[in-house]
């Protein structure tokens, strides 16, 4: 950003590009038509000529994906500006923030008068077709599974229990407030007080996300709260519809109970059944895409955009297989055929949920960043614009302000939520292990904060009380996300509640997570109990049989749960090697412990290293030479969708690489391997020296001779591996092996010669030893 | 039937002082559940019978688990032939959860318990550290059911794990330094996180079992 200078000539050419483009004529009416200056082609239309329009505007041509970008530009100022002023950022929450922008808008709007942007209200259509469906999609993606399931029976009690509290208690109480003398709201009915009570009851999804995002409370009380918003939906609905259809009616018969309760059960299991069945088994997708030139690396393609949802494909070196899909690809359309539009967000939730472990199984660490980032961005938009819309919709509607009924709202709202958390947490404890103390208790009466889809949801109303109503669920949502959300967290401090701790993801951790599962599976099999760790343990034998290998490509489909994690956090602290350099310190680098010191003292002692199977190590290959290895890049044609390392920078840069490199050299031949003593050549095990970081950047093979002789052998191994297949035969004398293997890879992987020679001229040296 | 059921309730009142477990509905119904394929005194064969242990892939460590002396809290070493019902109940009661009432200590007291449970569970020579071959051998018996994938990887998992363990517990290691095994103390250090005393349990030890059918009924 620095290194630009705005030049006189950029603004020349954008003038005229915009003139250029502009150069339409502005009819009257607003329908554009192309004029040509020539005059007598338009002789029959035109009276007279027109003079050729240098410069005209056609806005509302453009106006409204002009609003739309608009509104984006503003909502990713507003984030980056949040963060860029330090101590507001901590004190109010961003939400808070956001919504007092969308005031600001609104009001400026307002003052203007007719404005040229038209004022979006946050309606229903756009609140719960379009912001609404990203943000539950990210949140089912990204949901803890273990800590969801393992505190289901709570989310749901308190999703489906508590909100009918609420729902009942407020109405109630609602309406025995409106047959107070003088509040002048006798004419409002049970009914409508029902009603509302079903709208504002409900705890809200992207609010709490806002607001708990920020505070890093603990997995449990975070799962509780936000697992309820997302569950409490369908149970608002119906409420809402059945409330709704009796008010129309005026009357309520018992069938009529019956059936809402029906229509509960329909709404909710409709959902998870239809996000369930949208997984489909890999090879669906299996577009060719074509290998540009066989001297290329893999070329990483732009993600794809496909029936709204977004891929990514990323070639492997070796090989020309493609990798399988499988996202769901007909949420986009089925969201037109959903009965209710509430049944969406369940479904959302379900299809994310369950999509996610085939997902990971089948993508490549590329596609996978790429799915994950794309998703938190599209969400983090999405929440922005509700709570900017949410503003400026508070200023633009009409409003019917009545003292008695809004603070009376307020206050019922907490009073009922603080009633129904207590007396609910009373009951689950009698059966949960992990009690809920007071301080949970409080923190998840307080959490229950109320947001947009209460807005929408109001908005539909059709009764005569709907502007006294809105703004009462304005003035709720406003104080529960400002009071509420600005003192969450010196209260969560006060009360030293325990925060989330952060878990570097330890395979000792895992290893003995699942052997706990085992374990407790067992204890109960002999005990004859059919509980928990069981059926859990049915549930997986069944995944694996039957839905893994019809939904995960390839040999991964039998991969267990240990070997992925180990794989996974070995590729991550592969690239975490990498990507740092000098810069960031690895926790393993504080010790200086390598395998050496934990193998067992035998005679002739043997340098084991940790073994990785070889598609494994072709990965972490690939990753380290891709950030270590800068080859000349030769002219290639041009296309849009590769992902180039930008030449011009191999100049800049490499000096400081080169610093790099040396550093990590050293700290991976502390972390990776042993520094090998040449001497000892181990005779019984085969490996395969693989100095990857002999691969030099130069583009003349002189360097590379002066290179070879480095005298220091302590800091030369990287990867040392042992495949299955080599360790038979015997070994060559070491040192000769040694140095026929570095000339050969040393060459052959610094000539950016053809790809796949390449691998088979790598392979061959290896084999051939 | 009123002499033999004062006599088996002091029984079980001994036994529920000694396990701990202090509700004695969960007593008698893990008394009948298991009633009737247990004899009196239950072998290895009896606990290696039951069809449902197939699948397990640690079936082996649970079943010694039972007969390992160790577990009796006797300070005794070795493993019974056979087991009563009292050895039984004290291995089970290994797996009873913390209630509210539980003080911070008992809570820490409990949370060693299991993993000394646990901990000799993988010890299996009784030296007092997990070797660098104990730990590959469990690791092979977890991944047992995987077949030929996991055979390979078994090795390596294993390894860093171990790694894992010296580098956090022992920071600086001179290069021939050896790090001999996961001491006790070791590995309650590695299982820090895991929260144990919440997580290792059975949960119908907890429950009032009022739910359980029993066929006689103890007060």
């Amino acid at each position: 950003m620095s290194g630009l200078r705005p030049r006189p000539e950029a603004f020349l050419c954008l003038l005229c590009l915009l003139c250029a483009s502009a150069g339409r004529d502005v009819a009257s009416g607003g329908n554009e038509t192309w004029r040509e200056g020539d005059p007598h082609q338009r002789d029959n239309s035109t009276a007279h000529k027109k003079a050729f329009p240098v410069l005209s505007f056609n806005y509302d041509y453009v106006r409204e994906p002009f609003e739309i970008s608009l509104w984006i530009l503003l909502a990713l100022l507003m984030k980056l500006g949040f963060h860029i002023i330090p101590r507001v950022s901590s004190v109010v929450p961003e939400s808070c923030l956001l919504i007092f922008v969308g005031l600001l808008v609104g009001g400026l709007m307002k003052a203007i008068g007719e404005a040229p942007v038209k004022a979006p209200v946050l309606d229903s259509k756009l609140f719960f077709l379009y912001l609404l469906p990203p943000i539950i999609l990210d949140a089912g993606y990204f949901l803890p599974i273990r800590a969801f399931t393992e505190n289901m029976g709570t989310i749901l009690v308190f999703a489906v229990v508590g909100t009918l509290w609420n729902a009942f208690f407020i109405g109630g109480m609602m309406f025995a407030v409106c047959q107070i003398e003088g509040a002048k709201l006798a004419s409002v009915d049970l009914l409508s007080c029902l009603l509302f009570g079903s709208i504002i009851s409900a705890v809200d999804p992207v609010a709490v996300l806002a607001v708990f995002e920020e505070i890093h409370i603990n997995e449990l009380l975070h799962i509780l709260v936000f697992g309820e918003s997302l569950l409490n939906d369908a149970v608002t609905v119906v409420l809402y519809h059945l409330f709704e259809e009796f008010s129309k009616e005026g009357t309520m018969t018992v069938v009529d109970a019956v059936l809402g309760v029906v229509c509960f059960f329909v709404v909710s299991l409709g959902g998870l059944i239809n996000g369930r069945s949208h997984l489909r088994p890999p090879g669906r997708l299996h577009v060719p895409l074509h290998l540009p030139h066989p001297s290329h690396r893999a070329p990483v393609r732009l993600p794809l955009q496909l029936h709204g949802l977004p891929l990514c494909r990323g070639l492997p070196p070796v090989g020309h297989h493609v990798e399988k899909m499988n996202l769901p690809h007909r949420t986009g359309k089925n969201k037109c055929f959903s009965e209710s539009v509430h049944i969406e967000a369940l479904m959302l939730i379900a299809c994310g949920v369950m999509m996610r472990p085939y997902v990971e199984a089948n993508i490549s660490h590329k596609s996978y960043t790429t799915i994950k980032y794309f998703l938190k961005m599209w969400s983090s938009v999405s929440e922005t614009l509700i709570f900017i819309f949410l503003g400026v919709s508070t200023v633009a509607g009409p409003h019917a302000w009545n003292w008695t009924f809004v603070i009376f709202t307020v206050v019922l709202c907490l009073v009922s939520r603080v009633l129904g958390v207590i007396g609910l947490t009373y009951i689950i404890n009698k059966f949960r292990i992990v009690k809920l103390t007071k301080k949970d208790q409080f923190i998840v009466a307080y959490g229950g904060l109320r947001g947009a889809i209460a807005f929408s949801l109001g908005f539909l109303l059709n009764s005569e009380m709907k502007h006294m109503f809105l703004t009462a669920i304005i003035t709720v949502i406003f104080f529960t996300v400002f009071v509420q959300g600005m003192t969450i967290r010196p209260l969560v401090d006060l009360l030293a509640v325990k925060r989330k701790k952060e878990s570097k993801g330890s395979i000792n951790e895992e290893i003995h997570t699942q052997f706990l599962d085992h374990l407790l599976t067992g204890i109960e099999d002999i005990c004859g109990h059919y509980g928990h760790h069981h059926w859990k343990d049915k549930l997986n034998r069944f995944n694996k049989a039957y839905v893994k290998r019809w939904l995960i490509a390839g040999e991964r489909s039998t991969e267990p749960q240990l070997i992925s994690f180990y794989n996974k956090l070995e590729m991550k602290q592969a690239m975490m090697l990498v990507e740092s350099g000098s810069a960031a310190k690895l926790p393993t680098l504080v010790s200086s412990v390598s395998m050496q010191n934990i193998q067992p003292r035998a005679p002739g002692r043997r340098r084991a290293m940790p073994s990785i199977s070889k598609s494994r190590e072709e990965e972490i290959r690939k990753v380290l030479r891709g950030n270590l290895q800068k080859t000349r890049q030769r002219l290639r044609s041009y296309s849009r969708h590769d992902l180039f390392i930008d030449p011009d920078e191999d100049n800049v840069s490499e000096v400081r690489f080169r610093k790099q490199r040396v550093e990590m050299e050293r700290r991976m031949s502390h972390y990776l391997t042993v520094p090998a003593n040449r001497q000892e050549t181990p005779p019984a095990r085969k490996v395969c020296f693989e100095p990857e970081h002999r691969v030099y950047t130069y583009d003349d093979s002189e360097s590379l001779r002066g290179q070879r002789d480095q005298p220091d052998p302590s800091d030369a191994v990287s990867l040392l591996i042992e495949s299955p297949q080599r360790a038979r035969g015997d070994a060559e004398p070491r040192p000769k092996v040694e140095q026929d293997e570095q000339m050969k890879l040393s060459r052959c992987l610094s000539d950016p010669g053809p790809n796949k020679e390449e691998e088979e001229e790598e392979e061959d040296g290896c084999s051939r030893s | 039937m009123g002499a033999s059921q004062a006599r088996t309730e002091h029984k079980y009142q001994d036994l529920a002082d000694k396990t701990g477990l202090k509700k004695k509905r969960a007593l008698t119904s893990i008394c009948f559940m298991i009633m009737d394929f247990l004899l009196p005194h239950c072998s290895r064969e009896n606990l290696d019978s039951i069809p449902a242990l197939a699948n397990n892939p640690i079936r082996k460590q649970i079943v010694e688990a039972f007969f390992d002396k160790r577990n009796q809290h006797q300070d005794e070493v070795g493993s019974f032939e056979e087991i009563g019902f009292e050895q039984f109940l004290m291995v089970m009661s290994h797996f009873r959860p913390p209630t509210l009432k539980t003080t911070e200590e008992e809570k820490e007291a409990m949370r060693k318990e299991k993993l000394r449970f646990l901990f000799n569970m993988h010890d299996t020579d009784n030296d007092g550290t997990i070797t660098l071959a104990e730990y590959r051998k469990v690791v092979e018996e977890l991944l047992s059911k995987s077949g030929a994938i996991g055979q390979e990887a078994a090795k390596a998992i294993a390894d860093a794990a171990m790694l894992e363990v010296a580098s956090t517990n022992v920071p600086h290691m001179a290069p021939d330094d050896f790090y001999e095994g996961i001491t006790f103390e070791h590995f309650e250090q590695i299982l820090k996180g895991l929260e144990m005393e919440s997580r290792m349990h059975i949960r119908f030890l907890d429950v009032d079992t009022t739910t359980m059918h029993c066929g006689k009924s103890f007060s």
